[in-house]
């Protein structure tokens, strides 16, 4: 534990991606097994322990630390692993053996059922210093939230073996914690372990913004990029499952597709639910708000099942049978696409549209006139791409809507997490439900933490300090001066809020220092662009 | 005063543990704070009644100045700087040690510790000594007026040297002390490959650390921890507690639990964490 904690530590304090790589390639090298596999699967996200979760921490928290003391402490601090390691309480008599090995700490966290989790955690806990235990938790609750990707981990693994990284992501989805094969076949003593025999997740081909690259329609076919959830769909001997964009498998979630898809195959397409408010009255999808309905969940009910039935719009084929088509070009791919569409059935699956346009000019226009249809933007794929793992320059863009724009007034803030810890930088915004020259009232409309600069945030923080009025807890009321313009994709409306409308990713455009508070936009104006 | 403040006229220089009359039936008197070298904590006492006003104060032994002194009164205003329960400051030598430790392991790099210029400064410097390091120790020019007011105030501080006066050479492997602005400065780039260290109690927090871009985190503050906030309260035992500058919320909570009377003066301008 204390070499993962030294770890941890050093991270953080390494800002460079270099420096980064380095030092997880040095950890990965130099300490043994199964620690270091459990060290990767916690960069990875890929440690779970059911019988552990953050409220067994706070649970042992309560029971040592008065309440109110805890959440000021929380609020300042901005991680619950590290307050309770800062706030546990040292042992009155010194603790039984060294510290916990990582190994260790799996054998005893694993074997522990939720009724004798707080004990076994309160054992190790008790045996590590302040360092090991914020290690401890952080490993333990499988949220490490250190700012490292699971990709930088991959590529730290890939540098510290000096094997490719796109062999690593290929082998990297079969195994499991503490990936002893993997580990073997990296430092060349077993042969790379099989993928053909599971239904395993291929990782996803990715696009970069399109900002100011030059691009012809010769080149690149044109999509819609459709807002629902990226999914892959695999079947191999029988057993299909389907993948979100994370690798994370909700087949159960979604029985009707995982049931269509009777032969060997990889697909890559959008999950969508039947409506009418995406592509159209016939064969359209719904707002992305019917499917979150329909995420997360263990069992589905018939209701749910008639009322959201979902789809899955076909963007490309990976693997056909048991031939890999990865290193074809898009045109081909598509080609092969469109043949096993035949072999699909229609009320689960159909094909990602091809969207004909003479020029860039007349796709913009396209682009603009969608915004109707809550599509979230054009993808551009290049007709030679193979599909490959991750973003790769010049293959596949996405090229956004440009997003809707509203003046809204700062009514609350928070302190942040994370390195943001400290700074007030989730804000919750409103519009003026009348004239507020006549009385009328801010009612809060969405809330962001994100889309401005670190200068901004600076100055948001220090506005938000010299602006409060009122305390609620964390949540500081301002005195409602300050006007935001709020960049948002689509707005919907919501019975949740009592402003009656929603937004989808909205963020903080710019500062609008010169408006005042009573100029900002009424709700009217959020209302008339309710798609 | 006048290094910080420049020269103020009708200040009158007083002694600790003077009493002076202020009017009104008032006296004030200076005690020793603990905090850097001439902080005091101020006494009133008017018709029997006594407040104390702790400004700015630690209980940790400090060779660089007078300890605080635990005085009886009926109302004790109080500072809460690090009025948070996840703040203790570990024992300084473990940090100095730290400190020292790094620089061995590092023999080509330089060191450059972020300090306030008004007794942290002298307060590393002086540990440093105490912890065998006979080395001289570089300084940034804002550090210097203030070290030698110490070591005419008797505070020797071995062997200072002005960075400005030597070759980018000959740094490999020294300690250097700055203000924490110029940690990340233009200035700290002349430097051979720094290390930046920071002494200040804000780095118990992790992503204090991050948010500075320290690589080396020092816990040392001139501060009193939450153990010392609250045992200081215990052992003055004041009728009634007023807290202010810094986190009253959680040493008020504390004085509830204790049953102690207690209130929050809300100071405004006054929530900066600079220390």
């Amino acid at each position: 534990m204390k070499r993962f904690a030294e770890l941890l530590d050093r991270l953080l304090v390494t800002p460079s991606r270099n420096g980064k790589l380095q030092l997880i390639a040095h950890y990965l090298r130099d300490t043994p097994d199964p620690d270091r596999g459990w060290a990767l699967a916690a960069l990875t996200g890929a440690v779970d322990f059911p019988a552990i979760k953050a409220s067994a921490v706070r649970g042992l928290m309560a029971a040592r630390v008065d309440p109110v003391l805890w959440a000021l402490s929380r609020d300042f601090v901005g991680d619950t692993a590290e307050t309770a390691s800062l706030l546990w309480p040292e042992p009155e008599q010194a603790p039984q053996g060294a510290a916990p090995t990582l190994g260790e700490a799996v054998e005893s966290l694993s074997h522990s059922t939720r009724i004798a989790a707080p004990a076994v955690l309160t054992t190790l806990l008790d045996r590590l210093d302040t360092a090991g235990r914020y290690a401890l938790i952080k490993f333990a609750t499988g949220a490490l939230r250190i700012g490292i990707s699971a990709r930088l981990a991959k590529i730290a693994f890939a540098q510290a073996f000096a094997v490719s990284v796109d062999s690593v992501e290929e082998y990297w989805h079969g195994q499991r914690p503490p990936y002893l094969p993997l580990f073997a076949w990296a430092i060349g003593e077993a042969p790379p372990p099989r993928t053909d025999e599971q239904p395993l997740f291929r990782p996803f081909m990715l696009a970069h913004p399109l900002e100011s690259e030059a691009v012809s329609l010769e080149d690149y076919v044109a999509e819609w990029k459709w807002d629902g959830i990226r999914v892959q769909i695999v079947h191999v001997a029988g057993d299909t499952r389907i993948y979100s964009r994370g690798g994370d498998d909700i087949s159960g979630s979604f029985p009707e597709i995982a049931g269509s898809l009777p032969f060997a195959a990889v697909l890559d397409g959008e999950l969508l639910v039947r409506g009418s408010s995406q592509g159209g009255e016939a064969g359209g999808a719904a707002s992305f708000n019917a499917l979150q309905q329909r995420l997360g969940r263990k069992t589905v009910s018939k209701a749910m099942l008639a009322d959201a039935p979902a789809f899955v719009r076909l963007y490309d084929v990976l693997i056909d049978g048991s031939e890999d088509l990865r290193q074809l070009p898009w045109a081909a791919r598509r080609l092969r696409l469109e043949e096993l569409m035949q072999r699909l059935n229609s009320a689960h699956f159909d094909l990602s549209e091809i969207i004909v346009a003479k020029d860039m000019a007349a796709l913009a226009q396209i682009r603009a006139g969608a915004r109707d249809a809550a599509i979230e933007g054009v993808m551009l794929k290049h007709r030679q791409s193979p599909y490959v793992a991750g973003r790769r320059a010049g293959l596949w863009y996405k090229w956004k809507r440009e997003p809707l724009l509203i003046d809204c007034v700062l009514m609350y803030a928070q302190r942040g997490s994370g390195k943001r810890s400290s700074f007030f930088s989730d804000f919750t915004f409103g519009c003026w439900d009348g004239d507020p020259d006549s009385g009328a009232e801010l009612l809060p409309v969405g809330k962001a933490y994100f889309g401005f600069t670190e200068e901004e945030l600076k100055f948001l923080d220090r506005h938000v300090r010299q602006h409060t009025v009122a305390k609620y807890g964390p949540v500081r009321e301002t005195d409602r001066s300050l006007v935001f313009e709020v960049a948002f994709d689509s707005v919907h409306v919501s019975k949740r809020h009592k402003s009656g409308v929603a937004m989808r990713f909205p963020r903080i455009n710019r500062i609008r220092h010169e408006k005042p508070a009573h100029e900002a936009d009424r709700l009217d104006a959020l209302r008339t662009l309710v798609s | 005063m006048a290094l910080r403040y420049g020269v103020v006229s009708g200040a009158n220089p007083a002694a600790y543990n003077e009493p002076i009359a202020i009017g009104g039936g008032v006296t004030a008197t200076f005690l020793p704070a603990g905090h850097v070298l001439g902080s005091a904590q101020i006494l009133l006492e008017h018709a029997g009644e006594r407040v104390i006003v702790t400004g700015d104060y630690k209980r940790r032994p400090d060779p660089t100045c007078p300890a605080f002194e635990v005085t009886p009164c009926d109302l004790l205003i109080t500072e809460a700087t690090f009025g948070l329960p996840v703040f203790r400051h570990p024992p300084i030598a473990e940090e100095i040690a730290r400190l020292l430790a790094t620089r061995i392991a590092n023999p080509k790099r330089c060191i450059l510790v972020g300090a306030y210029a008004l007794g942290k400064a002298q307060r590393v410097i002086a540990e440093l000594r105490a912890a065998g390091w006979h080395e001289p120790v570089y300084l940034h020019g804002a550090m210097e007026p203030m070290c030698r007011l110490y070591e005419e105030q008797g505070i020797p501080l071995g062997d200072l040297r002005a960075i400005a006066s030597v070759q980018k050479s000959a740094l490999a492997g020294a300690i250097v002390i700055c203000p924490p602005s110029a940690l990340n400065d233009r200035w700290s780039r002349r430097l051979p490959d720094p290390i930046t260290a920071m002494a200040s109690g804000w780095m118990r927090v992790r992503q204090r650390v991050r948010q500075r871009g320290v690589e080396l985190p020092l816990i040392i503050s001139d501060h009193a921890d939450w153990d010392e906030l609250t045992e200081t309260i215990t052992e003055v035992d004041p009728t009634e507690t007023w807290i202010t500058h810094g986190r009253e919320e959680a040493l008020l909570r504390w004085c509830q639990i204790h049953q102690r009377k207690a209130r929050a003066l809300a100071l405004t301008g006054y929530e900066d964490e600079d220390e």
